[in-house]
């Protein structure tokens, strides 16, 4: 008998706690076969955020820390610092990232610190059930945003690799997308590459994953691919934006 | 004899920090405990080490947590505005059973207040300060050598217990300079962390540091295990000097407080008042014992407006407890200190003044 | 035998390093010593001052609210403190800062001495120190020229010099 297909090493057999159709378990399991492809898991330690993927530490095989919200960046940072062999990522959503984190984030960024952040973003806060987010749309339509969002009130979504690409400690800086075979085998090479620049001690690395939420924005999982295809992608386009 | 060398408070800590094997240091700038942060920036280096300036105070807390989750023996320091930002971070760590060394060379508040001495954190030092059920060891010293001593006690019992430990210190003792034995007798007393993150490689289960879990039973549990740590320190770790053989009056005081008050005792000698002390060095555990046998009224000096008072109260029932406290950066007097005790011992004044 | 020493004046007149040669000063007597600087915004000018304790026992308060020795070198800082001069103690002022006018009347006990420290050197700071540690008897020339040697850092080795000739200035004027 042939083995064809097979749990990757860095993931753990946790039951996930991910809502149907939701598209974390497919960024955990490209990142789980990174770290498997690398060889490197017996020297990773990933920091879990405050969201949706809080219980990240539960689904990885590799030694965990959970941060508070937002502060993945600034507890990767002291890992690193202690331990400069290892591979150390933060996975992070939109609110943790982008919002409560944003300086951590930046300055980690600006710094150059040698690790690599996994940013999941599907523009909405998932965990305390479907708030606006920093990267929310002009007239996305959340539980804190019942009539839109404006540009007038809650102002534009922000570009966090965009931003980060200006900073001169940011080796790596990507989106992709979780919405295709396409795009996820896309994320999962990018997400590799970036492991590979930390590895190299070459700086900063973020790879953006442009994720869905069917549960709090009210859709099927298909129709939210579609949606994310549809809506997010045009106002966060794909691709690298510094290499 | 021993080399003795003129040494502020501030690079005292960071002097013995070293010694005591720190070799991460995170923090942010702020008055009047800044030097710390120049020292460690200077000399972290030369040692193998790194220092990081943060972000903010935030940032260094959480850079704290996961050194310290790695294994490291990790400090941080800052001033009371800069430790109000770090309380989330201290919490996690407690949660997350944590070792660490936080300073807290305090200034006076409330909000920005000012950059002068003060000794107002003592609420949010001795009784949580960020949220949940959990305790940091908090140890005052007096003088410049003491903060030598007590910095290399405060790494070992951090890893003892794993908690965080927070030398309490004011303006006054972080600035001012007096000399120290340059030969640090104590040897840090370095244990294994096999419970840290710092990479399976592969030949054992993964570990995790964490603070969260949502099974209520479970996380009672984690609590009740944590108070029984607690309750070690409790019995083990209370230590006081206690000078009150004789006394007809005894100050309670910490820090620079105790200082002033030795002051006031020696101008109450020459009155022919027989004045004692009892000076906390550890305010958690706060050290109850030294108080079990006290006869004779108490007054509780502090640059506050009272509050180590109401530990004083609880481990002294019995016995009249009067409070003296000056805020805002000013500082007692050990002539107004006198006068309140005069007025204290004739007219019976006990209530705040 | 405590000395309370105040040392007073405008920020960037040298008032904390002149406090560093007096406690190193009193380190290499023996005693016991402590230095409190004001760490106000006055660091960056206006007025800034020293505590300094020698001391054969050990120092209980650091704070020097009535001190044994004043050093004033401007007149605010004369007008500030001088009145808290313990009796039988001593006060030196700047001559060249501080007017004759400016001066009270010394009560008994309190010995004033004006020289005129930031004419005769760039360095008043040291002048003072070394005119107030021979007047006072607080240490002998050589221990003073050793507290000296060890307050400045190695980084400034070229200062050192100068800060030696001033001191001795001070020292030979009284």
């Amino acid at each position: 008998m042939k083995k064809i297909f097979s749990k990757p090493a860095a993931l753990s057999g946790e039951t996930r706690h991910y809502c149907p159709g939701c598209t974390h378990g497919i960024i955990h399991r490209i990142i789980a076969e990174a770290i498997d492809e690398l060889g490197i898991l017996g020297r990773t330690i990933g920091i879990a955020p405050v969201g949706c993927a809080v219980f990240a530490y539960n689904y990885f095989e590799c030694d965990m820390q959970e941060a508070a919200h937002g502060r993945a960046p600034a507890v990767a940072t002291g890992i690193k610092r202690v331990l400069p062999e290892s591979v150390v990522f933060t996975y992070q959503g939109d609110g943790d990232l982008a919002a409560i984190g944003t300086a951590e984030t930046v300055h980690a960024a600006a710094r150059g610190e040698n690790i690599t952040v996994i940013f999941v973003n599907n523009c909405i806060y998932g965990m305390t059930g479907g708030q606006m987010a920093p990267t929310s749309l002009i007239g996305q339509v959340t539980q804190t945003t019942p009539y839109g969002r404006t540009r007038e009130n809650q102002g534009f979504p922000i570009g966090i690799c965009e931003m980060i690409a200006t900073l001169e400690g940011a080796s790596f800086v990507k989106r992709c997308a979780a919405d295709s075979v396409t795009h996820v085998k896309d994320a999962k090479q990018s997400i590799k590459t970036a492991f590979q620049r930390q590895i190299d001690n070459a700086g900063f690395s973020i790879v953006e994953v442009l994720s869905t939420c069917p549960t709090n924005w009210g859709m099927t999982p298909e129709k939210a691919l579609e949606w994310l295809r549809d809506s997010m992608i045009p106002r966060f386009p794909l691709g690298s934006f510094k290499e | 004899m021993a080399e003795k060398v003129l040494m502020k408070g501030n690079e005292a800590i960071a002097y013995a920090a070293v010694h005591a094997g720190c070799r991460y240091f995170f923090g942010y700038p702020i008055t009047p405990q800044t030097e710390i942060a120049a020292y460690m920036a200077k000399n972290l280096p030369k040692a193998g080490g790194v220092f990081l300036q943060a972000e903010s105070e935030i940032a260094a807390i959480n850079m704290v947590y996961g050194a310290a989750g790695a294994g490291a023996r990790v400090m941080t320091s800052s001033s009371s505005p800069g430790i109000s930002l770090k309380q989330e971070g201290i919490s996690y760590i407690a949660g997350a059973d944590l070792p660490c060394v936080i300073v807290n060379i305090m200034r006076a508040g409330p909000g920005l207040g000012g950059i002068l001495p003060s000794q107002s954190d003592y609420f949010q030092a001795t009784k949580g300060g960020g949220h949940g059920d959990y305790h940091m060891i908090v140890l005052a010293p007096s003088t410049i050598q003491e903060m030598v001593d007590i910095t290399v006690e405060a790494f070992d019992l951090a890893d003892k217990y794993r908690m965080p430990v927070m030398i309490l210190g004011d303006g006054i003792l972080g600035q001012m300079m007096e000399p120290i034995e340059l030969n640090i007798a104590k040897t840090p007393e370095i244990i294994a962390k096999p419970w840290a993150t710092t990479g399976t490689q592969c030949k054992r289960k993964k570990n995790i540091i964490n603070s969260l879990n949502t099974n209520a039973p479970e996380l009672e549990q984690w609590n009740i295990a944590r108070q029984k740590r607690y309750d070690e320190v409790i019995a083990n770790e209370p230590r006081a000097k206690t000078d009150i053989e004789g006394a007809d009056v005894i100050f309670s005081a910490f820090g620079t407080s105790a200082r002033i008050c030795k002051t006031a005792i020696e101008l109450l000698a020459e009155k022919g008042i027989k004045a004692g002390l009892i000076r906390p060095i550890t305010l958690f555990p706060f050290p109850v014992y030294a108080y079990k046998d006290v006869k004779k009224p108490i007054i509780v000096v502090e640059m506050n407006h009272g509050q180590m008072v109401e530990d004083v109260r609880l481990a002294a029932p019995n016995v009249r407890v009067g409070f003296y406290g000056r805020s805002g950066g000013m500082v007692p007097i050990p002539a107004d200190i006198v006068d309140y005790t005069l007025k204290f011992i004739n007219e019976g004044l006990s209530e705040i003044v | 035998m405590e000395h309370g020493i105040l040392l007073a004046g405008f920020g960037g007149q040298g008032i904390l390093f002149a406090g560093k040669v007096l406690a190193q000063t009193g380190l290499i007597c023996g005693k016991n010593v402590s230095w409190l600087p004001s760490y106000g915004p006055e660091m960056r000018g206006g007025t800034a001052n020293c505590n300094v304790i020698i001391s054969d026992s050990e120092v209980s308060s650091p704070i020097v609210t009535m001190p044994q020795i004043l050093v004033c070198m401007n007149g605010p800082s004369y007008a500030k403190f001088a009145e808290s001069t313990q009796k039988g103690g001593y006060i030196f002022v700047d001559g060249a800062m501080v007017g004759d006018d400016e001066l009270m009347e010394p009560a008994g006990e309190i010995t004033q001495v004006s020289i005129p420290a930031s004419q005769m050197s760039k360095l008043a700071n040291m002048v003072l120190i070394g005119c107030m540690v021979r007047v006072s008897e607080l240490a002998t020339w050589d221990e003073l020229e050793e507290g000296l040697k060890k307050a400045v850092p190695a980084r400034k080795r070229e200062m050192l010099d100068a800060n030696l000739s001033a001191l001795k200035l001070g020292w030979d004027f009284c």
